[in-house]
């Protein structure tokens, strides 16, 4: 068989993320390890968003109030000396699940722009709750002492362990994310994105398959805001700005919305560009600005969705053109 | 005469000025082609939308099966036993021809908080897909994406979802419109194909697909049904012949 060009990104992609260490340590520049890690964890965020707005079709413009949870709830933990991992992590997935069947409950009984408001309400809602939290830093924000411990199992504050342990687990979302979208459930939501009439017309009741997506998406958010939290050893209520959230939309956009590997190549290329630019101008979004019009415009499967376009000229690439 | 499979009584829908369904009154015999007809405007999709439960009734009820559905949701009645299709065509347009029908299968088989098998590998939501495809004549044309068939294929398409779903009434709202003579000619042989096994409600503009395939015939007009009987009886009723027959025979 023949690997689809899509399969060759991924394999090349966790070919390259997974020589970052090797390359940082020859070339002595501790400072790319941070980078990688930084990308990797991004993407399981982007990920997570594809679920919902690629193949769901609900545009939630607050996705990222679940990684401020889950990194919150770390961070809290931490700050009561509660620093087991065994501990900490299950606790903020539930957290995330628990906010999660909330929002998606409240946001999915409206469509369309609706919902991207409702959404957006709603985590700066939390937003505001972060920066009134004086207990736990307010707007500065709260230092993590040490980072999730696992009784030696794995040494997280060893950059080069946690590198690895982002490393497996974006591979690991990825592949539930794969499993998911082609499973009867996958078929459930992205019929409900493709028409919402028709599914109800042949027997599915859409809601509880919407809710029970957006749930998985949260609490997958939520993994990438535990890695946050330990990866800059730190908390502070801008993760959750709507901003970070627009960020997470740019990455699936960018990458291509509605394929599977096309939100980790959209949020590596965001912080690539980011860095690359930002050392330019400060004005680096002049630059990003018109580069994702130009994306959007002549891409509209994003990355991904032109490399598959190039591949096979007649078939219409899977959620590319609509 | 034996109970009705779908009975409907007094209904009424209400759209600000406009009485779109006015306490029409109906009854579909098991195994019958009942085909209700009316100029433009009769209310003909309305009656289709509230019988599927797209749209609430303002007043009235549906019986279907000896229960009352009335308040149903669209999932529910679909569960029950009622399948509808589409005035425009209305099928997801990125999922293969095959993938749509399995689809509708798959709404009837349990629930689908099913996360790790892929369902193109389920034979048993695969293989009666295919034979719902087969049925309507579109099996060859399983594995294409659906936005790339024609206008007829994406009709046949919509009576094999409905199909799918292995309804014991069929809701057909208008399923030859926009179609040329042979397709049409088509239809009418799918659809004769599957009377006697099925029955069906069928809303249709084109007459000679009506009187060729209806055992009932209902006329409807401004919401409510002024005739209702055998072919020939409406054909020889005086009141539908100026109300509707004349006007489309002058018309055309």
């Amino acid at each position: 068989m023949i690997p689809t060009r899509e399969t060759m990104v991924v394999i090349i992609t966790f070919s390259l993320l997974a020589l970052v260490p090797v390359i940082a340590s020859i070339t002595d520049v501790p400072f790319y390890l941070d980078l990688g890690r930084r990308m990797m964890i991004l993407a399981i965020g982007a990920l997570s968003l594809n679920l919902i707005m690629g193949y769901g079709g609900m545009i939630s413009f607050g996705h990222a109030v679940f990684v401020g949870i889950g990194a919150y709830v770390v961070g809290i933990c931490a700050e009561h000396e509660v620093v087991s991992g065994f501990i900490q992590w299950p606790l903020a997935l539930l957290a995330c699940g628990i906010f999660a069947v909330i929002f998606g409950a409240i946001s999915l009984r409206t469509r369309g722009v609706y919902f991207i408001m409702i959404t957006l309400a709603l985590a700066q809602m939390m937003y505001f709750l972060g920066v009134s939290l004086d207990r736990y830093g307010g707007d500065d924000g709260l230092p993590l002492a040490e980072p999730s411990y696992f009784s030696g199992l794995i040494d997280l504050s060893e950059k080069t362990s946690l590198y690895y342990l982002v490393f497996v687990l974006l591979l690991l979302c990825l592949w539930i994310c794969k499993r998911l979208i082609n499973s009867r459930f996958g078929m459930v939501i992205q019929g409900a994105r493709s028409n919402e009439a028709r599914m109800q017309a042949i027997g599915f009741p859409v809601f509880r398959y919407q809710l029970t997506a957006f749930v998985i998406a949260g609490v997958m958010a939520g993994l990438a805001g535990i890695l946050l939290a330990n990866h800059t050893e730190f908390v502070n209520p801008d993760m959750m700005h709507w901003t970070r959230s627009g960020d997470l939309i740019i990455m699936v956009l960018l990458g291509g919305m509605g394929s599977l590997a096309g939100p980790i190549v959209g949020a590596l290329v965001f912080i690539l560009l980011e860095e690359a630019l930002s050392g330019v101008t400060e004005y680096w979004q002049l630059i990003f600005g018109p580069f994702l019009i130009l994306v959007v415009l002549f891409a509209r499967g994003g990355l991904l969705g032109f490399l598959e376009k190039r591949q096979s000229p007649k078939k219409t690439s899977e959620g590319g053109d609509d | 005469m034996t109970e009705a499979l779908l009975k409907v009584e007094n209904l009424r829908k209400r759209f600000g000025g406009v009485l779109a369904t006015d306490n029409l009154s109906l009854a579909v015999q098991p195994g019958q082609i009942h085909a209700v007809i009316g100029p433009n405007g009769a209310g003909k999709t309305t009656m289709i939308a509230q019988l599927a439960g797209a749209l609430d009734s303002d007043s009235g009820r549906i019986l279907f099966d000896g229960e009352d559905i009335t308040g149903l949701a669209p999932p529910a009645r679909s569960r029950r036993g009622i399948a509808r299709t589409f005035q425009i065509t209305s099928i997801f347009h990125e999922f293969t021809a095959l993938e749509n029908v399995a689809l509708a299968v798959q709404a009837h088989d349990g629930h689908s908080f099913r996360f790790w098998r892929a369902a193109r590998d389920e034979a048993r939501l695969v293989e009666p897909a295919r034979a719902a495809l087969e049925t309507v004549g579109l099996v060859d044309r399983a594995d294409i994406t659906v936005r790339n068939l024609s206008h007829g294929e994406h009709r046949q398409l919509e009576i094999a979802m409905a199909l799918a779903t292995k309804p014991k009434l069929l809701l057909l709202d208008e399923p030859m419109a926009g179609m040329g003579a042979e397709e049409s000619q088509k239809m009418v042989s799918i659809l004769n194909g599957l009377k006697g096994d099925h029955t069906i409600l069928l809303i249709e503009h084109d007459m000679d697909a009506v009187f060729a395939l209806a055992d009932q015939i209902t006329v409807l007009v401004y919401g409510n049904a002024i005739a209702s009987g055998a072919p020939d009886e409406i054909r020889a009723n005086e009141e539908v012949r100026t109300a509707y027959l004349g006007e489309e025979g002058t018309a055309n």
